[in-house]
């Protein structure tokens, strides 16, 4: 943390690459007719292992 | 590329191409502005009567260090194009069981559950052959959705019982995991259905827009009665019956609600935890549908709500608001966000009849055809069409910070609005910027992080 700047998340998209991109997620349907959600509310299914 | 805003105090910036989050001081809030483009000495000198010398260039070296973690200023990671994956690998399915409903919505896209055509309900072996369709083009996928949608689907719980038995036994021969969700108007949603889909462990999406006279107004039963008390009544008993797990609340709000906070926290103070709230998606000449002077009022309405959620966070009654919720360091990765909802090639919907769709909006649309669930060829026409419709290809995404939350938006949103799905719907995606910023401000203001002013 510097005196300035505070990082809360330092997580860079293409780190996010590598052994990723396994589909295995829920799909996001972004429309009003469904619990719309854009892509950035969801959770990694890897992660959550 | 930076987004800063500033929400009650707090100075936040995402750094779009990399998605980190800081919080600023004003120094560097202001320094944001021309550090790259101008000599350290010639910023000292233009900050020199507003700030301290030393502290300027403290501030710089901050920022400078930032930058080559790539944390700010950062390349755009696909250097501005992208291609999608050319196989096709379906792992979403939203079954329409029932073109018919027991409601008569009036903001209704489906046309009181028809979608145009006759009100149909599925037949157990056409959803059958949904499923095996979905195994067969899931290729490597192992976890597959399915969704039960209508019109109302529980006008056809014989059959959606009858697809869960089918899906399970399919998935254990062919190494699937299928995980069913049910959308529901709830009026139907009686003890034995409600047992069915607990010990089925079935995920439930149930419908109510909020206060009485505002979900009255627009969910109406077909004799024109509100439906207010008779679902309010389902569902809290649903909900009690599952312990209040696997669920969430979701309604929708219009022009005739626009102070929709006062929705949101109608639904909390009955104790629902689990909420969604979502503009209403209507051809522009429908008297319900939201207009770009309204954005101001939609807006305020967001940010209250942010500040009430934190507010009850903070006082031990949380709820969660569907639209404020992410995940910094665990959210999804690069590909995901690249695909974005998939579709027509990741996600699709099947009709009573069989035929498949890109998705339930488009159920009904002939040009869209994508094929049916009893015949091998698709429509490569259509699924390449919402392959390549990523926000590559999207030229007002190219210019926005929230590009990589969103992914483009909602297909038939965009098409409903511009007649082509490359061209997002312009009101949905300043909603969709004004929920990131209430959900970024959530995350900063709960990090413990405080900065002292300058």
């Amino acid at each position: 943390m510097g005196k300035h700047i505070k990082t809360i998340s330092a997580v860079t998209l293409p780190s996010t690459i590598k052994d990723r991109g396994c589909g295995e997620c829920q799909a996001s349907c972004q429309s009003a007719c469904k619990t719309s959600c854009t892509v950035g509310n969801q959770v990694c299914v890897k992660d959550n292992k | 590329m930076l987004h800063k805003f500033e929400f009650d105090g707090i100075k936040i910036v995402l750094d779009v191409n990399s998605g980190s989050v800081h919080i600023v001081d004003q120094l560097v809030w202001d320094l944001l502005e021309d550090c790259r483009q101008t000599p350290e000495d010639i910023i000292v000198r233009k900050y020199s009567q507003k700030y301290n010398p030393d502290d300027v260039l403290g501030a710089l070296a901050e920022i400078k260090q930032l930058e080559q973690k790539g944390l700010l200023f950062s390349a755009d990671p696909c250097q501005g194009a992208y291609n999608p994956p050319a196989r096709l690998e379906v792992k979403s399915l939203c079954l329409h069981l029932a073109h018919d409903c027991n409601m008569r919505c009036r903001y209704c896209f489906a046309g009181q559950g028809r979608f145009g055509g006759s009100d149909d309900l599925m037949p157990a072996d056409t959803g059958r052959r949904a499923l095996d369709f979905l195994i067969t083009r899931s290729g490597r996928r192992k976890h597959l959705e399915v969704d039960f949608f209508g019109g109302e689907p529980l006008m056809n719980f014989t059959v959606l019982q009858d697809l869960v038995a089918y899906g399970r036994e399919r998935g254990c021969e062919t190494g699937k995991e299928f995980k069913f969700t049910l959308t529901t108007n709830a009026l139907l949603l009686d003890e034995k259905v409600a047992k069915y889909l607990n010990d089925q462990n079935i995920s439930v999406v149930l419908s109510l827009d909020g206060r009485r006279e505002v979900h009255d107004a627009m969910r109406p039963k077909p004799g024109g009665a509100g439906s207010y008390d008779a679902v309010l009544a389902r569902i809290k008993h649903f909900v009690d019956s599952r312990d209040g797990a696997n669920y969430i609340i979701r309604g929708t709000y219009t022009r005739h609600n626009r102070d929709f906070c006062a929705d949101v926290l109608h639904l909390a103070d009955m104790g629902f935890k689990n909420l969604s709230i979502e503009p209403v998606v209507a051809p522009a000449d429908a008297g319900y549908s939201l207009r770009a002077e309204d954005l101001s009022q939609l807006s305020s309405q967001y940010e209250l709500l942010t500040r009430e959620l934190l507010r009850r966070r903070r006082a031990g009654s949380p709820f969660s608001f569907f639209h404020f919720n992410i995940d910094l360091d665990g959210g999804p990765c690069l590909p995901k966000r690249l695909t974005g909802c998939g579709a027509g090639y990741e996600y699709m919907a099947v009709a009573p009849n069989g035929d498949i769709y890109p998705c339930h909006q488009f159920v009904g649309r002939e040009e869209y055809l994508v094929g049916n669930v009893s015949e091998e060829n698709l429509n490569d026409r259509v699924i390449s069409l919402f392959r390549t419709a990523h926000m590559y290809n999207k030229k007002t995404c190219t210019g926005c910070w929230a590009r990589f939350f969103c992914s483009g938006g909602c297909h038939a949103n965009a098409e409903m609005s511009n007649g082509t799905i490359l061209e997002p719907y312009s009101l949905g995606c300043d909603l969709a910027r004004k929920r990131l910023e209430c959900a970024l401000y959530l995350k900063a203001a709960e990090s413990g992080v405080q900065q002292k002013k300058t």
